[in-house]
Formats: C-alpha cells, structure tokens, sequence
C-alpha cells in the first residue's frame, strides 16, 4: 500500500459527473503519470461535496485548498502548479461574491461554515467504492461495538435516547419503530431502508447511498441486530443508476470481509442486504406502498393499522427507516447518544439535510442542525437571493409542503416549527422564490405533480386534487371567481380530513399555504384579472416600452401572428387583439423593450 | 375473545377486540353510509381497500377523518359520526365520485339497483359542486359474458377482491394511476382475451353498471316474435329461488309454479326444467364414476356442471384436463336433447327450435357459445338469460309474478327429482350423485337420502362414504380460491379423493353472478340454500335414476347411460388455455 503525500478529491456525485468530472480524473491521473508523480499523489473520486452551484468540485487534501467549476482542461495547470510546485491555482478558488475575496479552504467557505456534517460526514472524503476508505473513517466500528458490546435492548435504547427522528418527512422517533418491530415476536423480520427519493429537487438520499453506502448498509445490520431481522431491502429508484452501481459494489465488498453475510464478525450474527428498484412512483415513498410494491404488487398503500411494524414485507414485522436516518446511526454509537442530544434541538435533535434549490445563489446539498433558522440557510448558507431580486418564499418538503414567507425566516427549522407554520419537514427541499414567481402557478404546479403522483385509489385524492387543480387553472385562465377561492380551501380541507395515506393528506398544502399567505395575490387573478409577477400567460399583455425601442423590426420579425406594427427606427406598437401572448418578441428583443405586464 | 369498549355518538357499546367502528356501529343500530365495504361473511371475505372514504367518522384525538369501515376499535375510543364534518366530508365524497361519473341513470342497466345512486339519494345530493372532467373509456363487450364499462367505475375495488381473493382468478386489477386509473385485465387486454372464467362474481359484487351481463333480452324477444321458430325455455334450478326477490318476495321464497306461469304468459312454446337435465346428468356422471372405479380409470372425478369452473382449470390446470368428468353441463344436455329426441318427437325440423336458458350464471352465456357445444351447425342452446333478465323481461310485459297462480312445467323435460333441484347449491351434484352411484353400487335402497357432511357454506367439505367395502373419499369446494387450493393439494399428491364436486360461485349457484344482487346481505345466500333442500324435500321422487321420463329417454332414444349415443350427444372435451 503507498503512502501519498497528497490526495486529489474529486467529486463524483451525479451532478459534477454530468459537468466532466470524470474527464477531470482521467486529465489528472494522466498528467500525474506524465509528471512521474504517481506514487506521491493519488486522485480520489469522491462522493457529493453538497456545494453542486460551483461543480465539478475538486478538494486537495492534506492542504483544505478547494477549488470550484474546475474543468477537464484545469488538470495540467492544477498538476503542475499546485501539486508539483505547492502554488495555489488562484483563478479556481471560490470568491465570496459580497467581499469578493477569494477563499481557499472548504472550511472558510460561507456555505460550509454553519453547516455541521453528520449524515455527509464521508461524502466528499471517502471513495465509496473502496470499503478500506470506509474502514479507514471507522465504518463499521459501530456495528461491530453494538454486535460485541451491546445487547439488542441497549441498542434500542441509545437510539431512543439520541432523539433521532425519521428524516423521510414523518419525523417518526427512530429508537421507537425499532422497539416497536423489536416487541413483535417472528421467526422472520425485515428492516428496509427506503431509498424511493421521489421530491422534486431532493438528493440528498442519492448523495448518500452515492457518497457513503457503507454508512447506510452498516446502520441496516445494527437495525436489524436490534429487531431481530436478518434480511434487508434497500428500495431505491431504478433512476438513480450510480447510487445502485456503489451499492452494488459496497454490498459485495461488505460480504467479502464477512461485515455482511452468515455469522458476522464471528458474533453469529447473520445478515445480509438485497436491492430492490422502484419504478418511480412518487407514492412508494409511503411505507406500506413501498411493501406492496417490493412484493411485486401495485404500489398503493394500505389503511394503517396494522402498521409494517406488525405485518410489513411478506406479513412479516418490518422496519423501515430512510437513508439519511440510518446515515446517523453510526456517529451516534461511536460518539454517543449524549452527544448527538448536543446538536439540534431538544424535540428535533441532530441535524438535518437539506436540497437548497431555486433562486438561491449557492445551490446544492447543506447539513445544518436543527433549530437553524430559515434565514440563516437561505442567507449564510445559500448566499441570498439570486440577481439581487426579492426573497418571495421558501417552500419546504417537497411537493406536498407548504410556502413560508418572510415573515417566518426566522423560525428555527424543526419539524414541530415547520407543521406550525402549515408547511412541514418533509424529506427536506427546500426552493427558494423570488419576486418572479407566482404563487398561484407554484401552487399548481406542485399540484400538477401529486396529481400526477396518485395512485388513485381513494377518491379524495384520485378526484379531489384533479377538481382542486382545475380550479386553479380557471384562476390562471383568468376565469377565476372569489367563489373559487372560497372553494379551494373547502376541497383541500376535506382532501387533508379523508384522504388514505400521506400523499393525499398534504397535497392540498401548497394551495392552502399560498391561499393563506398570498390571498391578495390570488384576488389579483380573480377580480382584477392580473397576475402579479407577470407569470401566467393568460393574463398578461405583452407591452412595447417606447423609451428603450429603437425600432430594428426584429420583434415584429419573429412575431408569427404577426401583430407588431411600426416602422424602421421608429417604435414598434404590438396590437393586443391579434397577440397570441406567445412571448417570441420578449425573448428577441436585445433592447428589454418588450415587458410583461 | 377480549371485549373493547367504547362510546359512538354518545353510546356506549362494547364489541370484541380486532371489530372496525363500523362493526360497532351496527351493533349500535348507528347507521354510516358505506360504498366499497363488502363484508361476504359466510364466506369470511371482506372488502376492505377503504377507498371511497364514504364512512368516514371522527375518533376523539384523531388528527384526519377515520373510515369506519376499516378502523379497528380500541378501549376508551370516542367516535362522532354524524357531526356536519363527516356529513360534509361524505357529501363531498359522493360528489366527487357523482363528478367522474356519468349522469345517465334514467336509462342505465343498473338504474334503481345501482348503490352510488341510492348513496346519493340517502345523501340528499342534488347538485355537485365540485364539477370536471370526466374519464372516458372505451366499453369491453368483447365477451358474451360480461360488459366492461369504466366510465361508471367507482373504483371500489370490490371485483378486484372478488376475481383476487375470493376466486383467484386474477383477471381485474386497476391500470393506469390518480385520475386515470381504471380496473382492467392484466395488459388492458379485452376481456375474451383473458384468462377470465366469466364466473360473474365482480358483476355480482359491483356496485354502479361498471360491470354487467351481456344483455340478451332483446334476443329473447325477437325469437319469441319469430313465427318460424318454436321457442322452449328452461330454468335453472337456482333461478326459482331467487327470482321472487325481483318482485318483492322474501327471500328464500321457492316461486317455481310462479315462473312457469310468467315463462308461458312470455309466450315460450314450451316451458322445461333444467332439472330434468341435471336428472340427465347424473345418470352420465355416475355411471362414469362408477366405470372409472371399477376398470381402473383416472380418480378423483370431478363435476363439470359449472362452466366458469371448466374454464378455470383449462386455463390454470391444463396439465389436469383428464379428470374432470366428461359429461356436459345440464342446461347444455337439454338443448341436445330438446333439438334430437324431443323435435324428432313433436315433429319439427330442429333447425326451427331456439333454446333459451334462464340461468343464475354469466358464464353459461360464454358456455352457450363454446364451438364444440353443438351438433349439426346448431348450438346446443341458443340464448342464455340470467335470472335478472328474466325479471326484467316479466316487468316489461307487466307481469306481476307473485299474484300468478302455479302451473306445472311442459313434459316430457319438465319432470324432475329432488337430486336435480339440490344442483342449485354448493354440494348438490355430488349428493345427487351419490344417491345414484350408492343404489347402484350396492343394488339396496338409500333410505336416509340426505349427506348434511355435504352441505353448509364451509369452503371444503369433506367425506368419507362407505359404499360396499370401499371408503368413499369426496371432496367439495365452492369458490374457486376454494377449488383452486383443492386442485394443488391433489396435484401435490397431498390429498386424495375418489370424486369431487366444484361450483365456481360461493354458495353455488344460488350465489351465481346472474342472481338478483345481494348487495353484500350473506343471509340471501343462506334463505336461497334453505329454499333448495326444501324444495328437495317436498319431491315425491329424490333420485334421479328413478325418474320416469329419464329411464323413458333412455328406453326411447339414448339406450345405455355412458354408450354410444349418449357419448356423441351429451359428452364433450376441453380445450387447454394459457395461464398468463
């Protein structure tokens, strides 16, 4: 085994492999031979970093010097500069747009500096397709203390006592569903970690499995030491091709070290994984949808009880926890559940990962502890708004959340806090809006999408949310009456009161929460027949500003009714009864004298 | 069994432990609306997807709505359930069901016995303020069985657990998801294309026209208005027991007499007994048992009375097809008979005949138009009318049974036994059978006729028979989950039988899926069975052997039971289908 004086870190999570990264590896290792180096320095490809807006990312180690959109053709300079002759490559540093200062280590960095990474703690450091990094990072030390230390009882009993909560949305006491699946006597259990990441926007399940799958398949075999399971299913998303293709990898190198399989660590402990794909349906993310669907049947769920802790997979008690749950398990045996009570919140302990997404400067994956404020994400961490506009909304958990204004930015972030403000934790995404966004097309939108997502088999949400969503495209029709309005809030109350399963019990919340908080946004488009940001086609007009046309023509060129009349250099007029509001004018005019209104 | 109490609108009730708050309602005499809940009780299946959420109710420290229907009790629980929030939520439920759902009851096969109307009747909804776009389907009447019609779905998944559960046929499951699902055959297949058995049960339990008969009433008719034909109609022996429903009657109510008279006033030149036929029947399927025991033929024997049984193990136990009983269905004996001897006998060319069934079954409609049913470029029967049509057709000519005197079926194929009339329920061919192959196995008198061992709504009955010196192992199963289980263990070699009775229908065919709707009332089912063994009862002659008109058949036209000509005429094969 060589000892390197210098590891290259490049991220290989999904988004830097779709900008190059991999062509990044191949430049640098060539280079490195070319160079002669290749004893002394070793590039490693990494899990996700989180900070995706500046992708590919490449972090050189042991220095902390960490540079940003670093492309294929960086490679030679980055080898030959930095890595030969200890020079920083200064053009590939992060610069903090306010102070415009550059920035060399990933700890100096904003985005990074009020994060504390628990569940990512690997991704970004290890190779997830070499276990001996994960061994290295003590992986599997906390399995090993449960199985030679610990009784199944004590195991149970740490858990409840960090606190840890369901990071799937549900927010479900973790140390609880162990117990409660423990208490139900069979000769067969499962433990399965739901890996069916299905919010729009949300990855931080795929950072992980991608990052660090050993963490999730180490913390499988503690669950299933404490409820007595021997088998485990890791449902995941037939889309996320890399993160099967590591956990593929992680599962077999786990079982050749005998961390997975008959008698492990010679405790006579058996235990062994297997991966089965979703088809991607939104709805599988709900428990009992998932079982039926890893059984081969129609991904649907069932009326609870009996809860899978009592007839899950197969009729057997099953325990289900999501990744970045059983990413915390780990630390927490290794340092204690004390120390985890330290982090987060007293109700909400830990930390909790977030996809910051939307008119947001730094986009990407963050890991803050609970209690964090809204503002301090979206500012500190993300850096603001993009282009300077106004901050809007935030809209957390995913499709089925609700919209929280900036009244409530400084609400600290925990599951409690979030439902009290009718939104909810979710699996945590989190998209920022600003002034261009309308709330009524954003409310539809995310209906669209449940909509879509229904299994159909109980009416409110099969037929409620359809009706719910015609009505608000009658209101963004500009068809809209107050009437409707009063009956969105109706439908969606009684679509929350008697819907099945979760899905249907939030998909009215964007509605509701945009209802609740831009009523007057929602008059607009219904009295005043206006859409306030200019964002639903229907209701704007298409406007020549006189002040900045010079009249080149090319607008009323491109204008395929054609409705533009003016002549050369002289300003144009668009003839608002031809307009079909297709928007080509908008989009040609290099003079911005073309608005929405 | 532990007690769990609790307290419904104020009142206190206590019901054993695992019960719904549905079940404690009822026992309350606390009505909530349900719309997909079946409960088959005798049966011990319950439809319980909880997808309509019309019983919704409100439990004290409940966050959302519970449906009552699939809510198990717990001590001290405290529910609502007729606060404006669940009269409102259910209103609306109906409602958005009524939106999806289209609006032409007036003219609909199951006007006045659909549910979602009477729902929306008992509901007091008169308009649906929740209006949109409808879900359009192209109607399935690919089969002769059963119409498929989407567009009045409900979704209530009542012929899912039917067709899955119960019958494990595993035809119908929902296609498509949210708005766009509907229940179809596995690849959206039409259902002639399936591996459906046309058993009826899904039409049975359906509770909008999403599912019905093929309609052959108009059929009738024009044969009835046809002066060239010579019409002859026979009925089923479950079709007496259940028909007075349609007319108010109670049920159980036998109304044998009635429906003859009905049948003649229609204007069938003659008026004949499937009984007859079953009489016929086992005359064929006892002396092949009996020639199989004794010359060392396949064993066990299996019935093949029910056609949706016959095409459940073409599709799923082609590897089985020489056991079952060579002998055709009695509906489909009688028409052979009635086109050869009877025409032969009245003088006219059999080509003029038309034979119409009246049956409780929607398979016999596929089975009447099996290519290897018929002689002579003629199917053996021509038309096939459920029991439902038949009350149809007598209110449409304003024919008020229960006020019609009893008259006696035509002869020679109106008399009948009790053996024949026991075919109308699970247990009552091989009973009839037995009758038969004891007196002429041992060559005494069966004094004590009935074999109770046989009878019941058990799934599998058993039992053992001492004929001679050999034990008599039968075996008989109703529902084809039932027979299903039955078929494997024999197939195992788990199990070993000498002969086995299978009806596809739970209950027989007084459950058959052309019966008036029972609209989940088990006890339909038990007055229909009770009906049958009275009826059984009060026959002078209650074994088929010893009825005249059949020994006269066989004097007259057949010559020997299981030979040559009997062979030709009422024998038949199957056909193996794939198992998808």
């Amino acid at each position: 085994m060589n000892n390197y004086r210098m590891h290259l870190l490049v991220c290989g999570g999904t988004g830097c492999t779709s900008s190059d990264s991999l062509k990044l590896v191949d430049e640098l290792k060539e280079s490195i031979e070319k160079h002669g180096i290749s004893n002394e320095v070793e590039v490693v490809i990494t899990g996700c970093f989180g900070f995706c807006e500046k992708g590919p990312i490449l972090k050189v180690y042991p220095d902390d010097v960490f540079y940003v959109t670093v492309k294929p053709e960086d490679a030679e300079e980055i080898v030959e500069e930095h890595v030969i002759k200890g020079r920083q490559v200064e053009r590939l540093l992060y610069v903090e747009p306010n102070l415009k200062v550059k920035l060399e280590g990933q700890k100096d960095l904003p985005f990074y500096k009020k994060q504390i990474r628990i569940a990512l703690r690997n991704c970004g450091f290890i190779n997830p397709e070499d276990i001996n990094e994960c061994l290295a990072a003590d992986g599997y030390q906390a399995l090993a203390k449960c199985l030679c230390e610990m009784s199944k009882e004590e195991v149970i009993e740490t858990v409840i006592k960090s606190g840890l909560r369901g990071r799937g949305g549900g927010g479900f006491p973790t140390g609880l569903k162990w117990k409660y699946t423990s208490n139900n006597a069979s000769d067969v259990k499962y433990i399965i970690c739901n890996a069916d990441e299905g919010d729009p926007g949300a990855f931080m399940d795929r950072s992980i499995l991608e990052g660090d799958p050993h963490s999730v398949l180490e913390a499988m075999a503690i669950a299933g030491y404490a409820i007595g399971a021997e088998h485990g299913y890791i449902y995941i998303r037939a889309e996320y091709p890399l993160a099967i293709h590591r956990l593929e990898i992680a599962i077999t190198q786990a079982r050749e070290l005998g961390l997975l399989g008959i008698d492990i660590l010679g405790t006579g402990f058996n235990f062994d994984v297997e991966l089965r794909y979703g088809a991607g349906a939104f709805v599988c993310g709900e428990e009992t949808a998932l079982i039926h669907s890893i059984e081969g049947a129609r991904g649907e769920p069932s009326t609870k009880p009996p809860f899978p802790a009592q007839c899950g997979v197969w009729d057997k008690p099953t325990c289900v926890n999501n990744v970045e749950t059983l990413a915390n398990i780990p630390p927490i045996f290794l340092r204690g559940a004390d120390w985890f009570r330290t982090i987060g919140t007293e109700k909400s302990p830990g930390t909790k990962v977030f996809a910051l997404a939307g008119k947001v400067n730094n986009v990407g994956l963050v890991e803050v502890p609970m209690g964090t404020t809204l503002r301090e994400v979206i500012y500190d961490i993300g850096g603001g708004i993009k282009n300077n506009k106004e901050f809007k909304a935030v809209q957390t958990g995913g499709p089925s959340g609700g919209c929280i204004t900036k009244e409530n930015l400084d609400i600290p972030i925990d599951y409690e806090s979030l439902n009290s403000i009718g939104s909810m934790m979710g699996s945590g995404g989190m998209i920022v809006m600003d002034e261009d966004n309308c709330m009524v097309n954003i409310a539809k939108y995310y209906l669209e999408f449940t909509k879509e997502e229904s299994c159909g088999k109980c009416t409110p949400c099969r037929v409620g949310n359809k009706r719910l969503l015609e009505i608000l495209d009658k209101i963004t029709q500009g068809n809209g009456t107050e009437q409707d309005l009063a009956d969105l809030v109706e439908l969606g109350e009684i679509i929350k009161d008697t819907s099945l399963c979760g899905l249907g019990q939030t998909a009215p919340n964007p509605v509701l929460s945009t209802l609740h908080y831009f009523y007057d946004e929602y008059l607009a488009h219904v009295r005043e027949k206006k859409c306030p940001a200019a964002v639903c086609e229907s209701l704007l007009s298409y406007i020549i500003l006189p002040e900045k046309c010079v009249g080149c023509t090319a607008c009323a060129k491109v204008c395929p009714v054609p409705c533009i009349l003016g002549e050369v250099k002289k300003t144009h007029v668009i003839d608002q009864s031809k307009c079909i509001k297709c928007g080509a004018c908008y989009n040609t005019c290099k003079f911005s004298a073309i608005a929405k209104r | 069994m532990a007690m769990v109490n609790l307290t419904i609108n104020n009142q206190k009730v206590s019901v054993e432990e695992g019960r719904t708050i549905l079940d404690a309602a009822n026992k309350l005499k606390i009505k909530i609306p349900t719309l997909c809940h079946l409960d088959l009780e005798n049966i011990k299946f319950v439809n319980q997807s909880a997808s309509c959420r019309v019983c919704v109710v409100e439990v004290e420290g409940r966050r959302n709505l519970a449906p009552s229907c699939s809510t198990p009790v717990s001590e001290g629980m405290v529910v609502t359930t007729n606060s404006i929030r669940c009269i409102k939520a259910r209103r609306t439920m109906v409602e958005l069901l009524l939106s999806n759902h289209p609006k032409d009851c007036l003219i609909c096969q199951k006007s006045l016995d659909c549910e979602l109307q009477a729902l929306a009747a008992e509901l007091n909804i008169r308009e649906i303020k929740f209006d949109g776009e409808r879900a359009r389907h192209e109607i399935d009447i690919s089969s002769q069985s059963i119409v498929r019609n989407m567009d009045k779905c409900i979704l209530c998944r009542r012929c899912e657990t039917m067709c899955n559960e119960v019958q494990t046929v595993h035809v119908l499951s929902p296609v498509n998801r949210g708005f766009d699902t509907f229940i179809a055959p596995s690849l959206n297949l039409p259902m002639n294309e399936s591996t459906c058995t046309f058993c009826g049960q899904c039409v049975a339990v359906c509770p909008t026209a999403a599912l019905t008969e093929v309609n052959n009433i108009s059929k009738v008719w024009d044969a009835l208005n046809d002066k060239t034909k010579y019409v002859v109609v026979q009925t089923a022996p479950a079709v007496r027991a259940a028909l007075g429903e349609e007319f108010g009657a109670e049920p159980g109510t036998s109304v044998t007499g009635k429906m003859v008279a009905g049948l003649r006033k229609l204007g069938f030149d003659n008026v004949f007994d499937t009984d007859f036929a079953a009489d016929l029947t086992i005359m064929e399927e006892a002396t092949e048992f009996i020639h199989r025991l004794q010359h060392g033929g396949k064993l066990p024997i299996l019935t093949s009375c029910c056609p949706g049984w016959v095409k459940f193990f073409e599709h799923q136990f082609s590897d089985m097809l020489d056991i079952p009983s060579t002998s055709k269905s009695p509906h489909e004996m009688f028409g052979v008979i009635a086109k050869t001897y009877y025409a032969n006998k009245i003088g006219i060319d059999p080509q003029d005949m038309y034979v119409v069934s009246v049956m409780p079954c929607l398979a016999k409609k596929y089975e009447a138009a099996r290519p290897e049913l018929a002689h002579d470029d003629m199917q053996d029967v021509d038309t096939v009318i459920t029991t439902r049509e038949l009350a149809k057709m007598l209110k449409e000519a304003n024919i008020d049974l229960m006020s019609l005197e009893d008259e006696d079926f035509d002869n020679p194929l109106g008399e009948s036994t009790g053996a024949s009339v026991i075919f109308g329920t699970t247990g009552g061919v091989i009973e009839a059978a037995l009758r038969t192959a004891y007196e002429w196995l041992t060559e005494e008198t069966l004094e004590k006729v009935e074999f109770h061992e046989l009878r019941g709504f058990d799934g599998i009955k058993e039992a053992v028979i001492k004929i001679n010196d050999l034990d008599v192992k039968i075996a008989v199963a109703h529902g084809l989950g039932n027979a299903r289980r039955l078929l494997e263990q024999i197939r195992d070699g788990k199990a070993t039988y000498h002969a086995i009775e299978i009806m596809a229908c739970p209950g027989g065919c007084i459950g058959g899926g052309g019966q008036p709707y029972h609209h989940g009332n088990m006890a339909y089912l038990q007055k229909r069975m009770e009906c049958i063994y009275k009826e059984d009862e009060g026959k002078t002659i209650r074994k088929s052997h010893e009825n005249p008109y059949i020994i006269k058949l066989y004097e007259e036209f057949l010559g020997e039971p299981y030979g040559e000509k009997a062979h030709k005429l009422l024998h038949t094969h199957y056909v193996k289908r794939v198992k998808m």
